[in-house]
């Protein structure tokens, strides 16, 4: 089985502060690290190869500096290694940035089986992995939070909707786009570190791609602009309840069950 | 000791020494959490209870207290593990988890000023949010700063930064004829008179009652990375920790579990641990200022772990890998209390290159003794904790069992040349396992100790001799 996943390298830092006069994102820091849910997707590959064999290859869009992810790949397991990476891709939005991603998965050809994580920590849009199975036309599940079954020819996969619980059984070739906590992400081994450092990674442009048109790519291929980005509004809301300890520990209960909170 | 009755006239006086009585609490406001501590081996309720909120206040208490011969328990969060803020002979308890503001963070002379009911979260975060960095970090994150100093706290950093003494610069303690001291001071070097501060830490509140504590910061390092180490067997990993300690190297901390402590950490937070692939782990952590600079020191950490027979060495590099791995550490306690009925336990310090021999007698004596042990610890600076479990062993077996378990526990520590406690204290459970490992010169020098600095023996009685 060949599978591919779909990785991206973010700022290391949760902690993003926006500048509220400018409102241009305000990283601290230069660390980068892999997309926390990126992890998962290439947990869920990792543990798919162990039981049906085969390769895994980790694709990422971005500069030079994002090869740091897909030799963590390596550390963690993945076969093979392509880095996207041309200033034509630069400012792309989740439209151009699925297009690029299937351009080179379309590339590499022979494909069964495409993961991404549900969505990045740096943009949270969680549209690029159903975006590239719409490019590449093939089925798509999204919020796969369990894998119930692996043949030969399909994948049976458990969906957490907001409201439901959905069972699909999808026949390769697919993309599944995967929840956190599906499976708990290995950690990058040291050994396969140092086993795959002098391992090559293919590097492409935007001149490999079957389609050359740069319209359709990074910025100009983007049909999204970025009006404004803001902090939300704090709000100081807060409640003070009196009584005694049993109707308090109820009240309790009972707003955090209407809250959803358990 | 004969002390006097605790009466509705001393409870008069010490509503009438406080600003607001509802912090004086009595009959059915005292709650029954301040009859024990975490463990529950020792209980007894306080005849009283104070939320002091000012040194004042605590010194007003205590003189007519000593006046009176009542006893006084000083108590903060509650976390400790022996018995030292249970109220043993009854009297007032002295609970100073109101104090618990951070006074000043000064970062001139990288220290930062709190009151003793501060929790060490609260302190880390505060000094944290100003790139600071308090080294102490025992796992219990929810226990106070006075408490800590108390039980001199050691933690998971100690291998590289040493334990709570090494942060204390100044404390503000009112002693038990009610008099206000400060000992030590904001001084980087002192060579006058005898460290009376130094005494304070690890005290147990015995000595006086710490209402105010200035403490030594460092710069907060801007990275961490922790290495995962499986090992084929606990001998080999636990055979490894002296290697990295004489190749120079300086992790932070150095740590030991195996796979039965794991999962019982991954059911009580209801998370996975990272890897499962062997039986034995070691964890061991370093910091510095880039990702760059971490590799070059841990490279020959991890050569020498694999030379020694690791498994593999796995790398966590971020928050959300770290928490994986450092919350189910941190959970180890708690996790192992709810995996059984009731439990024990001993904190024995040994020196680092016996690690591995007690290490090995723990895990034998579980079969001798015929009782469920578990162990995990800091394997680079010899403190193992080891958890005696009851599970299903009726009261009287059980009483036996963990007694003969712990003496033998004990005696092989001294036979290394270990201590009772490397950081949770005598207080009240250890006291016949000092005595018997202490020469009765050194305790004699501790009771006149306790003599010049409560000479009514009021403050804590009942503890560490």
């Amino acid at each position: 089985m060949h599978i591919v996943v779909c990785i991206k390298q973010v700022p290391a830092s949760n902690k993003v502060d926006v500048d509220p006069v400018t409102g241009v994102l305000k990283r601290s820091g230069t660390e980068s690290k892999m997309n926390p849910y990126d992890l998962y997707a290439l947990e869920t590959a990792l543990r798919i190869r162990e039981q049906a064999g085969g390769e895994i290859t980790a694709v990422t869009m971005g500069p030079d500096q994002a090869r740091t992810v897909l030799r963590e790949a390596f550390a963690m397991g993945a076969d093979h290694g392509v880095l996207l990476s041309d200033r034509r891709f630069a400012g792309a939005d989740v439209l151009a940035t699925s297009r690029a991603l299937s351009q080179a998965i379309r590339r590499l050809g022979g494909f069964d089986l495409i993961l991404t994580g549900k969505q990045t920590t740096d943009g949270d849009t969680a549209q690029v992995g159903p975006e590239i199975s719409e490019w590449l036309n093939i089925p798509c599940a999204a919020n796969v939070r369990g894998i119930e079954q692996l043949r030969e020819g399909d994948i049976t996969v458990r969906m957490e909707l907001p409201d439901a619980v959905e069972i699909s059984r999808i026949a390769f070739p697919c993309l599944l786009s995967v929840d956190k906590d599906i499976f708990m992400p290995r950690l990058p081994s040291y050994l396969r570190k140092k086993a795959s450092a002098d391992r090559e990674i293919t590097v492409w442009s935007l001149d490999d791609m079957s389609d050359t048109d740069p319209e359709h790519y990074g910025l100009s291929g983007s049909p999204t602009q970025v009006q404004r980005i803001f902090p939300p509004e704090p709000h100081g809301d807060r409640e003070l309840w009196t009584g005694d300890a049993p109707a308090l520990t109820q009240r309790l209960f009972d707003r955090l069950s209407d809250m959803k909170f358990i | 000791m004969n002390y006097k009755a605790f009466d509705s006239c001393d409870l008069d006086f010490i509503r009438s020494a406080v600003s607001d009585p509802a912090r004086v609490l009595f009959g059915d406001a005292l709650a029954e959490e301040y009859s024990h501590d975490e463990l529950g081996g020792a209980s007894s309720r306080p005849d009283v209870v104070v939320q002091i909120v000012s040194a004042r206040e605590a010194s007003a208490v205590m003189a007519y207290a000593n006046t009176q011969h009542i006893p006084v328990t000083p108590r903060g969060a509650g976390t400790g593990l022996v018995g030292a803020s249970v109220a043993m002979a009854h009297g007032i308890m002295l609970d100073t988890t109101l104090m618990n503001h951070i006074l000043e963070i000064d970062e001139d002379n990288l220290t930062v000023t709190v009151e003793p009911g501060v929790l060490l979260m609260e302190l880390a975060a505060a000094v944290e949010a100003q790139g600071l960095f308090y080294p102490p970090d025992p796992g219990e994150k929810s226990a106070t700063i006075g408490g800590n100093i108390s039980t001199n706290a050691g933690g998971m950093r100690a291998v590289k930064y040493g334990v709570t003494r090494d942060y204390v610069h100044t404390l503000e303690v009112v002693l038990p004829n009610g008099k206000i001291v400060e000992f030590g001071g904001k001084v980087a070097k002192s060579s006058s008179g005898y460290a009376l501060k130094d005494l304070m830490v690890g005290s147990e509140g015995t000595l006086g009652l710490i209402t105010r504590a200035t403490l030594r910061l460092l710069p907060l390092p801007r990275k961490t990375i922790s290495l995962l180490v499986p090992f084929p067997t606990m001998a080999q990993a636990i055979r490894t920790v002296p290697v990295i300690v004489r190749s120079r190297a300086v992790p932070t901390a150095i740590e030991f579990m195996n796979r039965n402590v794991i999962e019982d950490a991954e059911n009580y937070l209801g998370k996975k641990f990272p890897d499962k692939q062997s039986d034995a782990y070691l964890l061991l952590k370093f910091d510095g200022e880039t990702t760059e600079e971490i590799e070059a020191e841990y490279e020959s950490v991890a050569q020498i772990c694999l030379e020694q027979g690791a498994l593999d060495v796995l790398i966590s590099d971020t928050e959300e890998r770290d928490e994986t791995i450092w919350k189910a550490r941190g959970a180890f306690l708690e996790a192992i209390k709810g995996s059984t009925t009731y439990m024990d336990e001993a904190d024995m310090v040994v020196p680092r290159k016996s690690v591995g021999e007690m290490v090995e007698y723990l895990h034998s004596l579980s079969e001798a003794v015929g009782i469920r042990i578990k162990s995990f610890g800091h394997a680079g600076d010899g403190n193992l904790h080891a958890y005696i479990l009851k599970d299903d062993l009726t009261e009287e077996q059980w009483e036996t069992r963990m007694h003969q378990a712990m003496d033998l526990i004990y005696e092989k520590a001294r036979a290394l040349g270990g201590h009772v406690s490397g950081e949770h204290g005598i207080g009240w459970a250890k006291k016949p396992y000092l005595k018997d490992s202490v020469p009765e010169e050194n305790l004699e020098l501790m009771r006149g100790i306790k003599h010049a600095f409560d000479p009514n023996w009021i403050l804590n009685p009942g503890k560490i001799f």
